[in-house]
């Protein structure tokens, strides 16, 4: 779907292979039963597979394939998407990408090294409230950290703190003193969360990520990747959605005539398929901007540099809204069996719906979408 | 005469001479350009549109005298023989200048695509030039009154007398035929077969006796599209395009290149949608400035939403061209561009109209940007249904594009014999 160069087929193909002999459907349903869906092993195997050193500079140990790491790596969310996989693929390579773009050359070869081995996991406080506090040698951190993806099996979380520098990021080892864990429920259920408390924790300077200060401009850099991202999975689930369902209504007859021969279904599997192509279209478009840009500006339509932050957020205002909605209709138009457990349409609804929502709801993706456009206004 | 052994400009050196000539030659853009009816507010008369459609004729003959016009037509028919990649090079470096976007439809497409595929060496010659020189506009005679989105059913009949071709019947839905050159028609020369077999293509001048032309006034007072009464016109047989009965050949082309105006056409000089689509984030924008609601979040979201939807038809746009270019989606694939294009559009006016409220449905005289969101909201499910409704395009989309079953046919016999409905006569 995201692979264009010789180089991406390959990679796609060995990708394909991956998702297909380890998450087919049985196995991922499977894994949402279990009491732990992240598989430790297999993680390892797709780090060997490059899957999380696309988007870290070459000369922090990383390496993309085509030159744009992020559009390699959408070949990869978007068969997790396909697949409903689990892992925390979207905030490791976000956490990935911060400690590449600012991370000390202590962060490079401590943390950054073992994701990129795939020996640990880092994830991304994106709803972080806490302060440092300057304590002693150190620094104090207290706070909480709302929905943080496989906190009880990561060794670092990315945070924000408000310290008297500013808003600046961390990174916190997660088995640190004063760090608690409470399980969340959610809808997708082989993505999983936690709430993270921490009381006190105490970190050295040197956990600090990029300069002081700097975090509110940085994390909306991270968010830019994280949608791309997201809309890869999206386009991914989407995909997968309406293939089960062009197939349900050529198969499925009534008043002695399949499905697919009514003009009003015909109608339906069209917008359908309109809204997928218009998904995958975005999330491409979005992940040359980010990737080669500097991820803010205007969306002017050119694609050719600092834009990104304009196509990340429009595919999010649109997709977040149309993508789950698309689901849900896919489900309607399976009728009965659409609303049971055994049909696998849930598995990318509720991809889709957390995707949609999880780093901000469609609405607030337009707003920053509109401040943008407003501001064009005004330095014109 | 095409010379084989000159190299192809390179599309960097091509694009940096174009930049150099634009700077020198092309006026800056006109931001009341390029919204044809959709936007036609209670200010526009007949005379500015006139100075317009004289501004197009004269920007374009300046595009011709630069050695841009017809970036992809061969040059013996005045074109510049280049590629689709200079084209698109040079709407790139379009942006910020005014350029003859009212043209662009009908002349370039469908009409010139049509007579590079279809028409003689002679008709090429003839015709072609004039359109690159903005000497001649052309109009489509496609539609009828007795339906749009059947193209195959075509009432207005040619008869043929020796060397001619006498047309009688009536077109609906031409675009400024009131000030067009030349026209492209569509009729039945043969009832007694199946619909599609017994059509041909001619072209026509517009001034030509027994052809009328009356305004059509939209709901929202635009008097820009028109209707054709043909009684005994006589059309020589030289002007036919194609062969006689194989009009539906042609036809299937011309619907093609009609729907590229979506976008992905190689013969059009444009900048593309965003910086024409009527309601896009800028224009609510701008209106949220001068109701100075531009701080309110709910404005934003608005302004956020009708700018999403046209960076989404962008993105669909150009990735759907790429596939139909490299083969990984069946030229009936361009529906889903037209398809997306309309409902946004329509979802646009409703942004803004929202965006607005009491001021988009009351404003004071003159005030056009108030007036643009009123009437454009009232006009706008005409972007559903111009160029092919919506239901045509998810037609094509699930049977073409899915392989959905078609529609039961009940016109598949003669056409003499196809029931016309109780109203025909």
């Amino acid at each position: 779907m995201f692979a264009h160069t010789d180089d991406q087929q390959v990679f796609e193909r060995t990708a394909v292979r991956f998702m297909e002999s380890h998450y087919p459907v049985e196995r991922v349903r499977e894994l949402a039963r279990a009491e732990t869906a992240f598989e430790p092993e297999r993680w390892r195997e797709a780090a060997d597979l490059g899957w999380t050193t696309l988007l870290v500079p070459e000369g922090a140990g990383g390496g993309s394939i085509s030159g744009n790491g992020l559009a390699d790596l959408l070949i990869v969310t978007s068969l997790f998407g396909q697949h409903a996989a689990p892992g925390p693929l979207i905030s490791t390579n976000v956490v990935a990408t911060a400690l590449g773009r600012w991370g000390s050359a202590e962060h490079h070869d401590g943390p950054l090294a073992a994701i990129l081995s795939g020996s640990s996991v880092a994830v991304w406080g994106h709803r972080s409230a806490c302060t440092a506090t300057p304590s002693g040698d150190g620094i104090t951190i207290t706070g909480r950290v709302r929905a943080l993806e496989c906190a009880t099996v990561a060794s670092h979380v990315l945070v924000i703190a408000t310290e008297p520098a500013g808003r600046s990021h961390f990174l916190i080892p997660l088995d640190a003193p004063g760090i608690t864990t409470t399980a969340l429920a959610g809808v997708d259920l082989t993505r999983r969360f936690w709430d993270l408390a921490l009381d006190h924790v105490v970190v050295t300077a040197s956990a600090h990520v990029g300069e002081p200060g700097w975090a509110d401009v940085h994390d909306d850099e991270l968010l830019d990747v994280a949608a791309v991202l997201a809309l890869g999975e999206m386009a991914g689930a989407l995909h997968r959605a309406f293939g089960m369902t062009l197939d349900w209504v050529t198969n499925r007859y009534s008043f002695g005539r399949p499905l697919s021969s009514y003009q009003e279904i015909k109608h339906r599997m069209a917008d359908l398929r309109t809204q997928v192509e218009a998904a995958e279209a975005v999330a491409a478009r979005a992940a040359s901007a980010v990737g080669t840009g500097t991820g803010t500006g205007t969306g002017t339509g050119t694609g050719t540099g600092n834009d990104g932050r304009a196509w990340a957020s429009a595919g999010m205002a649109h997709v977040g809204r149309h993508g789950p909605e698309a689901i849900q209709d896919c489900i309607q138009l399976h009728g009965g069996i659409g609303v049971t457990n055994a049909c696998d349409l849930h598995l990318f609804l509720r991809r889709v719906a957390l995707d949609a929502n999880l780093y901000g709801s469609p609405a607030e993706f337009a707003r920053r979408l509109g401040a943008i456009v407003v501001a064009q206004g005004d330095a014109a | 005469m095409t010379d084989t052994t000159a190299a192809v400009i390179p599309v960097d050196e091509f694009a940096a001479r174009a930049r150099t000539w634009l700077a020198g030659h092309m006026p800056p853009a006109d931001p009341s350009a390029g919204h044809f009816f959709f936007t036609a507010t209670s200010s526009r008369t007949d005379d500015h549109d006139l100075a317009r459609i004289d501004t197009c004729r004269r920007l374009q003959r300046l595009l011709y005298d630069g050695g841009f016009a017809g970036i992809c037509v061969p040059t013996e028919y005045g074109g510049q023989g280049l590629t689709p990649a200079h084209q698109q090079a040079f709407n790139r470096e379009l942006r910020g200048y005014d350029h003859p976007i009212e043209i662009q439809a009908s002349t370039f497409i469908p009409c010139m695509a049509v007579l590079l595929e279809f028409g003689t060496e002679e008709q090429k010659l003839r015709h072609i030039p004039p359109m690159l020189k903005g000497e001649a506009i052309w109009a489509q005679l496609l539609s009828e009154p007795s339906g749009g989105s059947d193209a195959a059913g075509a009432l207005t009949t040619a008869v043929r007398d020796g060397e001619e071709w006498i047309l009688n019947g009536s077109k609906i839905w031409t675009t400024g035929a009131w000030y067009s050159d030349w026209a492209l028609c569509l009729a039945r020369t043969n009832w007694d077969v199946e619909k599609h077999r017994g059509l041909t293509v001619f072209a026509l001048p517009v001034q030509t006796p027994g052809l009328e032309i009356h305004r059509i006034e939209l709901l929202n007072g635009s008097v820009e599209f028109c209707q054709e009464f043909l009684t005994d016109v006589v059309v020589d047989d030289s002007d036919r395009i194609g062969d006689v009965d194989g009009g539906w050949t042609v036809m299937t082309r011309w619907l093609h290149h009609e729907r590229t105006i979506s976008g992905g056409s190689q013969y059009v000089t444009s900048v593309g949608r965003s910086h024409n689509a009527p309601n896009d984030g800028a224009v609510l924008a701008a209106v949220a400035r001068d109701l100075d609601t531009v701080d309110d979040p709910r404005t934003l979201e608005l302004i956020g939403e009708a700018r999403a939807l046209t960076l989404m038809g962008d993105a669909l746009v150009s990735s759907v061209t790429r596939k139909l270019q490299t083969g990984e989606l069946p030229f009936h694939a361009a529906a889903m561009s037209r398809l997306f294009s309309g409902t946004a559009m329509t979802r646009r006016a409703a942004l803004a109209l929202e965006l607005t409220g009491g001021d988009g449905v009351v404003w004071e005289p003159g005030n056009d940007r108030q007036a643009g969101v009123g009437l454009s909201w009232l006009v706008r499910q005409a972007a559903c249904i111009g160029g092919g409704t919506t239901e045509m395009a998810r037609n094509v989309i699930a049977e073409r594009l899915l392989g959905m079953p078609r529609e039961t046919r009940h016109d598949d016999g003669a056409f003499r014999e196809v029931s016309k409905g109780p109203r025909a006569s």
